[in-house]
């Protein structure tokens, strides 16, 4: 009964998320308007943590394995990639590595630039 | 064989994670980066589809099943984030400034890179949206005008490069801190790369769930604004 419980609560945050995806004329996806609401309702103490842990932490468990068909699904793009495939591989690549290095290292330079400040 | 196989409900869900199953295998025998599990598995499930003739759509038939829950999971990120909110309010400031960094170097940079390979504006505006999550970036190559598949290609890419390399890389540009690893992984790939964020650290794994919202959002404003400008 816990595992229905939580399950449904989950997918109702999921709908009221496509709800809102519908509404609102951004190109958000139902799952971010999700997690903000989840985000929301635990933090107001709305939901309770023990009302969603389980089913949750399995949900995030497996979600490698919701990766793999639309990953395979490359084959089909194939035609049309391979057009600029060089660039499509380097660009991602190479700006995977620029980004993480930025956002990296500027969360980083200001945390340990506070750490110190606070231990002076 | 090939009409049953190209049929059958479970055929391509089995094949997932089946070859899921041998990438853990080898992951753990011989723990090389390489051996990554989704990895693996993508690559046994096109040779095998390719071997028996089989086309995307029969396998998909079953095997999008597994995806049907990506966005309850996805909504479920918000609750290891909830666990770590002491460090999410500690370090707000820091996260905020490091993910809009991020989102303004992917900009940047691919804009430096798609001038280099002389791209058109449709391939350029196509690769735009290739660090954030598949949904927000399919809405937004949409809006722009690229080729949706393709930036799907290139997403799936870049999240895949994250989930194999995220670790690495980390160590590599010297990123030791578990609030800015987390950081950097979900900015730069996306719910791929945070699946594997999950297993490094709980720290990582939330802070990471946290950057994919907050990098998708800034990344629909600051694509809108630079397509706008040039």
């Amino acid at each position: 009964m816990k595992y229905i419980k939580q399950f449904a609560i989950i997918i109702g945050i999921s709908f009221l998320g496509e709800i809102l995806n519908r509404i609102i004329p951004l190109p958000i996806p139902a799952s971010i308007y999700g997690m903000v609401i989840m985000f929301a309702a635990l933090s107001t103490g709305l939901i309770k943590l023990s009302a969603v842990k389980e089913t949750g932490k399995f949900l995030i468990y497996i979600m490698p394995l919701m990766f793999i068909p639309p990953s395979v699904k490359l084959i089909e793009s194939w035609g049309v990639m391979k057009e600029f495939l060089v660039a499509i591989i380097v660009i991602s690549l190479l700006s995977t590595v620029t980004v993480f290095a930025a956002s990296g290292h500027t969360t980083q330079f200001i945390i340990r630039k506070k750490e110190k400040g606070g231990k002076q | 064989m090939r009409d049953f196989l190209s049929s059958s409900l479970f055929f391509g869900m089995i094949l997932s994670v089946g070859s899921y199953l041998v990438g853990v295998y080898l992951k753990n025998k011989f723990k090389i980066f390489i051996f990554n599990p989704l990895l693996i598995s993508i690559v046994i499930s096109i040779v095998a589809l390719l071997l028996l003739d089989i086309d995307y759509n029969s396998y998909n038939n079953g095997a999008k099943y597994l995806s049907y829950l990506l966005t309850p999971a996805t909504v479920c990120l918000a609750i290891p984030l909830y666990e770590q909110m002491k460090q999410l309010k500690n370090n707000f400031t820091a996260i905020m400034i490091g993910i809009a960094s991020g989102v303004m170097t992917s900009a940047v940079t691919i804009l430096i890179l798609a001038l280099l390979f002389k791209l058109n504006h449709t391939q350029y505006v196509t690769l735009l949206p290739k660090s954030i999550t598949t949904a927000i970036g399919i809405g937004l190559s949409e809006e722009l005008g690229g080729y949706v598949a393709i930036t799907v290609s290139a997403i799936m890419i870049t999240g895949l490069f994250g989930n194999i390399a995220g670790e690495l890389l980390c160590h590599i540009l010297g990123i030791k801190h578990p609030v800015a690893k987390g950081v950097a992984i979900g900015t730069s790939t996306h719910v791929m790369g945070t699946a594997k964020a999950m297993e490094i650290g709980e720290i990582e794994g939330a802070m990471s769930s946290l950057a994919i919202a907050v990098a998708g959002c800034m990344t629909v404003l600051a694509s809108i604004l630079f397509e706008w400008a040039i």
